[in-house]
């Protein structure tokens, strides 16, 4: 933050005028002010404080809820109050359930995506355009409320209470057929399919040589973001799972119901499930926001 | 690859021989079938855990269903007469919309504050982008305890704080418009961020050589953004409320967890449709009626969906009239700002997010400003 002072001289470019660059929308190698980067601080406040108080409320006690201005740093209690969490809820099959879910969901969609985008992007064949036409269109149907049939069938099956019941609904998904299309169609030149269908490859051995290494950017981006989705679902497993086989995100939710005056160990519990994501974006990070930024859409 | 030098032996033979060899057969069955067989998982999981389970909502509302008695009888309509003349569904409905439209509007306006910010040549581009999306990775179970526990009514950290400056605390929970503020910052926190990458993104996509020009032309900073900024990212910020409609109206997580006992208040003052749903369904246990919500909520969400296409091709096509500036602008517009008007948001990358906008932002630059600058001109 002390090298904000000597930026606006520095960057100063000959000939151009100096009011137009106090709000920087100019870019290019002019350095904004003090004012953006007091606006980006105060974004990060808004950003990280929340996290960071249910951390200082999670490592201290109940009382400390009680003080008119919270405590800034965290106390020593946050151990205690991890014991309780991993008392009241089964909170490592939680988790191994999550990854495990999650797991399965994103290696299903994204090959079953790249799969299909491929054919979209690069094959010929009869009804191309009215399927493609019907795979955007579903991109728009909450098939989310579709629930109380898919739970009548899973209780029919005898599948309530199992992963796989939480599994099913979401192997497949439009977005990530539109997405992986949209990245092919430009992405392979279909020079290249033809020389490999010359050599005599045949059509799938065509698509795991060609299409496969070009098409593993996007199929991490789709499975980062699928991943986040799988993650954070919470109605659908609510519905299905019980109380001794949760994941996550039920299990929290077991958490806040069963201790809801004791707020330090809810907290405790609500940052201990958000580590592991913390983790995921620290080594990750960048390659979300790229995803975000070239267009991946919430789920 | 392997079968490379097989290849030319097959071909010479088909060449010769009139009938296809097997080996030929086998090549077009191969180049004939694999598109489908690539494309069928999609489409058969879609339709049996997708399109499925919604058609069949509708069959189960017009039965008499219960949870655990199952089937009863046909009932035909009645359950639709019955829901919509329940209070409660379109107390649930005005709550849903409530909360909308308080997290999507305030959203808009700060992400688009926030990729503003951004988009300058700022040190630490990355740092400060991962700061602002670093609410996205907090589950909503985890977004909805946190902040329940800060807008608790007697030692939530906001009402401790308003109390400190001399502020009565607010009935957070209790109250229908302040529970309705506190689900929706819940919302907004988490996505806000996210949107303003988006945004972001499409502002990049806006060449700077014109707001070069339009600064050399004299538009301060604020007339650019307003002039050439906002209209170049309309497109991006139509696929932000599109998407933001579809999740919004489904919103359950929040509610239910606000106040984990109840489903949505004591006196129902923030509960949602879906979290009605799943009262109906679970707590009362009546298959019929939840599924007569579900497939209420479906048709009102098509129709918000139809609504919204239609809004956005409006605004694409009668696109940069409303935008029009004052007359300092339109002294310049020939040589400045016309350009900007018409850039498609997201444009190079290949995964272009608006799903239904690509084919439009062309279309205006290709048409427009050709056509419509001299006019508006004179």
């Amino acid at each position: 933050m002390t090298a904000i002072d000597t930026r606006p001289q520095q960057a100063r470019t000959p000939g151009a005028r100096g009011r137009t660059f106090k709000r920087g929308m100019l870019g290019n190698g002019r350095r904004p002010g003090f004012l953006t980067y007091g606006l980006l601080c105060a974004f990060f406040l808004a950003s990280a404080y929340p996290l960071w108080w249910s951390a200082v409320i999670g490592s201290r006690s109940n009382e400390a809820l009680g003080l008119t201005w919270p405590p800034l740093l965290p106390g020593g209690n946050f151990w205690t109050n991890v014991g309780e969490v991993f008392d009241t809820i089964p909170f490592w099959l939680a988790l191994g359930n999550s990854v495990l879910i999650s797991g399965i969901i994103t290696v299903s969609v994204v090959t079953f995506s790249t799969l299909a985008g491929y054919s979209f992007a690069k094959l010929r064949f009869k009804g191309r355009n009215g399927l493609m036409v019907a795979v955007i269109a579903t991109m728009a149907i909450p098939t989310q409320l579709g629930v109380i049939p898919l739970f009548m069938l899973m209780r029919t099956l005898g599948w309530t209470g199992e992963i796989g019941a939480v599994v099913i609904p979401t192997l497949v998904t439009a977005f990530g057929v539109f997405f992986m299309r949209q990245y092919l169609v430009d992405v392979i030149p279909d020079e290249l399919i033809e020389a490999a269908r010359v050599d005599g490859a045949s059509m799938i051995s065509t698509f795991w040589h060609v299409a496969l290494p070009a098409a593993r950017p996007a199929m991490a981006i789709l499975g980062l973001f699928t991943f986040m989705t799988a993650w954070t679902d919470f109605l659908w497993p609510l519905l299905v799972l019980d109380a001794t086989n949760p994941t996550l995100q039920t299990a929290l939710s077991q958490l806040q119901a069963a201790r809801y005056v004791d707020y330090s160990i809810v907290l405790a519990g609500a940052v201990m499930a958000t580590l592991p994501l913390l983790a995921l974006f620290i080594v990750a990070g960048r390659q979300l926001i790229s995803g975000i930024m070239q267009g991946a859409v919430k789920g | 690859m392997t079968t490379t030098l097989d290849r030319p032996a097959a071909s010479s033979a088909a060449i010769t021989k009139p009938r296809p060899t097997f080996r030929q057969r086998l090549n077009v069955f191969d180049v004939k079938a694999s598109p489908y067989l690539y494309i069928a998982p999609f489409f058969i999981l879609f339709a049996l855990v997708g399109l499925f389970p919604l058609g069949y909502t509708f069959v189960v509302s017009l039965f008499d269903w219960h949870l655990l008695k199952g089937q009863g009888e046909f009932v035909g309509l009645q359950n639709f007469r019955e829901v919509l003349q329940d209070r409660f569904f379109w107390n649930s409905l005005f709550n849903t919309m409530s909360i909308f439209l308080l997290s999507t509007i305030p959203q808009l306006v700060v992400a688009i504050t926030i990729a503003a910010v951004l988009d300058q040549n700022l040190r630490a581009r990355t740092f400060w982008r991962m700061s602002i999306l670093l609410p996205y990775i907090v589950t909503p179970v985890a977004v909805a305890m946190i902040f329940a526990n800060m807008f608790g009514e007697q030692y939530g950290l906001i009402n401790n704080i308003l109390g400190a400056v001399g502020i009565d605390p607010v009935l957070w929970m209790n109250e229908t418009l302040p529970s309705h503020i506190a689900i929706a910052t819940m919302v907004n926190w988490r996505w806000t961020g996210y949107n303003a990458l988006i945004l972001l993104a499409a502002m990049q996509a806006v060449p700077r050589d014109v707001y070069e020009a339009a600064a050399i032309d004299g538009a301060r900073p604020l007339r650019r953004f307003f002039s050439i900024t906002l209209p170049s990212i309309r497109p991006t910020m139509i696929f932000v409320v599109i998407t933001a409609t579809i999740g919004g109206l489904q919103i359950f997580t929040e509610p239910k967890l606000f106040d984990p006992r109840t489903a949505g208040g004591t006196a129902r003052q923030f509960q949602t449709t879906v979290l009605y749903l799943w009262e109906m369904a679970f707590q009362r246990q009546n298959f019929g009626k939840a599924a007569t919500i579900a497939w209420l909520l479906f048709i009102i969400i098509i129709l918000f969906g139809i609504l919204n296409w239609l809004i956005s091709r409006r605004i694409a096509t009668s696109g940069d009239s409303r935008n029009g500036g004052g007359p300092a602008r339109r002294r310049r517009r020939k040589r400045s700002a016309t350009p900007a008007v018409v850039l498609p948001a997201v444009g190079p990358q290949p995964p272009a997010p608006a799903a239904d906008q690509p084919p439009e932002p062309p279309v205006e630059t290709a048409g427009r400003p050709a056509g419509t600058t001299p006019r508006r001109g004179t």
